[in-house]
């Protein structure tokens, strides 16, 4: 039985296949998203990486902003992929914080993948992968960079404005200023970290909490995040991927679903 | 062969169509017309025969049809900002430019009440000050209990002298006691029909969509004295009694979830949220607003007057919201509850983040939040609501199979 997930967010695309609802055959992320030639290209790779074609997936789940855009079977909110793709990865897990390119989410878990509750941002790019993309830029670094920099700060630099356009100037002014690159870019992950743990704790984190998305791949964010809720927090393993893992394993359900509906 | 009798629902359209050709033709032939908020005390004005027009409704009606943006850009470019509530920039610019599809007459007094929210004191005042006409206000004070205070009855109540003075004033006519008691008799009968209506709700499966009870209340906030409104609603009533005893839904496919709806409705977006909810079989069987015209007192008695228009939504304390709302979850059979954080109403946003709390910390009900707003169409995004809406969803399924399980085990 072989399912494929596919997680169409607005950045980036992610498509995961597995076998019997166990064993990864392959997985790709293309940092387009939805709109853009993303979504075929990851497929497409991820196809040939586990030496497929198409007809041979049983299911495919589709997730993310653009989730009715790809062709699937059925379509799951990340929400509830990203539950089941944590409560597969770390089943001890009881806190989700997923931080992509335009929005933020913490979700709380029950035991088995469920969702218990979950809160997304606000209308506002503040708390999320848009931020450190405009700051990035402003600090002529590929956000990828980011942490780096971060790393060799003496003294982080103090970001007041939530917004982020008004942020973005308070970091030109401040590089005007001859403030040290890397002690704004820490003050910069220190930003979007702390308007994201004001959304975690309107859902009342409990330990252990996993980090998801994009912005986990940032370890200093991650560990501003434990500073910021004084609660253990870890990075998911290929936190990019566990949308699509939880779309692929949900379609392995609906597929033996279908399967014992047969019978 | 004999006509079949009107439905609820176009009794419904032809009331609101008349309402505002009654008011177009007060105001052309010279008879004074009255803006009013939307709980305003309708029975001393209904008693006085004055024609009355509500500017919310005006501001609901006009966004549903997709037409706010450009009498928003009117206020705004009077230097209303961006972050005041659409309602009031809506009723501020159609005072500045009248091109609104709707023929709103512009009135000659206006009569604001308080118990919804305090942004109306100065946009109504605004409008009195540009037009230089009569205020006639009822400062309704917040209840921090479950009980309005004596002094808070007083002091609402004593309002109301000034305010019949200043309707003899505004007609030339005395204040008829005995018509003032039909109206309120009336208006207990309104009530009651609507009570029962909106308690359809609880019939599972709901005949009533709820965002029918929407369009529905339309009425009950501008025409709550009038006899015919009862009439309507008791129509109505009869209606979904019918179809309670067929087990008919407001689906033909039936209902699968049954909803809270949390705030005032996105009009500008309401067709788009019908449809997701018609797609998923989604039924809105109760929402925290149209309690708030379930208005009934002892016709003539004032001190029950006050009462009544003094613990409506947003006015009464916290600990009593959450009651409300968790009862009516419990008594409607709910499975999930969505609240509009709406960007217009800042005071229903910061009390709806703690009613979230309390809501789910009593009942643990699968509950979402999107943004949105009353009127403004730039305050919404589908995505971000489609995905919430369907995360909500697929809890709520998660929870039924989950219980399923436990029940066959």
């Amino acid at each position: 039985m072989i399912t494929a997930g596919a997680d169409i967010g607005s950045s980036s695309s992610k498509i995961l296949i597995l076998e019997d609802g166990e064993k990864i055959l392959s997985a790709v992320v293309i940092p387009v998203g939805t709109g853009s030639s993303g979504p075929d290209r990851a497929f497409a790779q991820a196809l040939d990486q586990a030496g497929l074609t198409r007809d041979k997936l049983g299911y495919i789940v589709a997730t993310g902003y653009g989730r009715r855009h790809f062709e699937a079977d059925r379509q799951f909110s990340e929400i509830t992929c990203h539950a089941r793709g944590i409560a597969w990865l770390m089943p001890e897990a009881r806190t989700i914080i997923d931080i992509g390119g335009q929005d933020a989410k913490a979700i709380r878990i029950e035991p088995g993948g469920s969702v218990g509750s979950f809160i997304m941002n606000d209308k506002c790019a503040a708390g999320t992968g848009r931020f450190l993309d405009v700051m990035s830029r402003v600090l002529e670094v590929d956000v990828s960079e980011l942490a780096a920099l971060a790393d060799e700060s003496k003294q982080e630099a103090a970001i007041s404005s939530t917004c982020t356009v008004f942020a973005e100037s308070e970091v030109i002014s401040q590089l005007a200023q001859a403030a040290r690159r890397e002690d704004v870019a820490a003050g910069v992950i220190r930003s979007v970290v702390r308007r994201c743990a004001g959304l975690v704790k309107r859902v009342g984190p409990e330990a252990p909490v996993v980090m998801t998305g994009g912005v986990s791949l940032n370890p200093l964010a991650v560990r501003f995040m434990q500073e910021e809720l004084s609660i253990p927090v870890m990075a998911a393993s290929r936190p990019q991927l566990t949308g699509a893992l939880g779309a692929a394993l949900l379609a392995a359900r609906e597929l033996s679903k279908l399967k014992a509906g047969a019978l | 062969m004999s006509e079949k009798p009107p439905s609820a629902k176009k009794m419904l359209n032809q009331c609101i169509t008349q309402h505002f050709i009654d008011a177009a033709t007060a105001k052309a032939k010279g008879e004074p017309v009255g803006w009013a908020t939307s709980i305003f005390p309708q029975e001393f004005c209904e008693t006085m025969g004055l024609q009355m027009v509500y500017p919310e409704n005006f501001a609901a009606i006009i966004a549903a049809k997709h037409g706010a943006q450009a009498i928003l850009d009117i206020a705004e470019g009077e230097g209303y900002d961006v972050d005041i509530c659409s309602y009031a920039k809506l009723g501020l610019g159609h005072i500045k430019e009248q091109i609104a599809e709707i023929p709103l007459p512009l009135p000659d007094f206006v009569c604001c009440c308080n118990n919804i929210c305090n942004t109306v004191l100065k946009w109504f005042e605004n409008i009195a000050t540009e037009l230089n006409i009569p205020l006639l206000l009822i400062d309704v004070p917040y209840n921090h209990n479950y009980e309005p205070t004596p002094h808070s009855i007083a002091y609402i109540r004593a309002q109301f002298d000034k305010i019949i003075s200043q309707l003899e004033e505004i007609t030339g006519r005395s204040f008829d006691q005995n018509r003032f008691e039909e109206v309120m008799r009336t208006s207990n009968r309104v009530s009651r029909a609507w009570k029962k209506a909106i308690d359809m709700g609880r019939t599972i499966p709901a005949p009533l969509n709820g965002f029918d009870s929407f369009n529905f209340m339309a009425l009950i906030v501008e025409a709550r004295g009038n006899e015919q409104t009862a009439v309507v609603f008791e129509k109505l009533v009869e209606e979904l009694e019918e179809k309670a005893a067929q087990g008919e839904s407001c689906y033909p496919e039936g209902e699968k979830y049954r909803f809270m709806w949390d705030g005032i409705a996105c009009w500008p977006y309401v067709g788009q949220n019908m449809r997701s909810f018609k797609d998923k079989h989604i039924n809105i069987v109760t929402s925290t607003f149209p309690d708030a015209w379930l208005l009934m007192y002892e016709p003539g008695n004032l001190d029950e007057l006050a009462r009544a228009y003094t613990m409506v939504g947003n006015n009464a304390c916290m600990e009593f919201q959450a009651d409300r709302r968790t009862q009516s979850l419990r008594e409607f059979n709910v499975d999930g509850m969505l609240f509009h954080i709406n960007r217009s109403c800042k005071v229903m946003d910061f009390m709806q983040y703690e009613q979230h709390r309390q809501v789910f910390k009593r009942t643990g009900i699968p509950i979402a939040t999107f943004d949105g707003d009353q009127a403004d169409p730039r305050n919404f995004s589908p995505a971000q609501f489609e995905t919430r809406l369907e995360a909500l969803t697929e809890m709520i399924d998660q929870r039924k199979d989950a219980k399923a399980k436990r029940g066959d085990a």
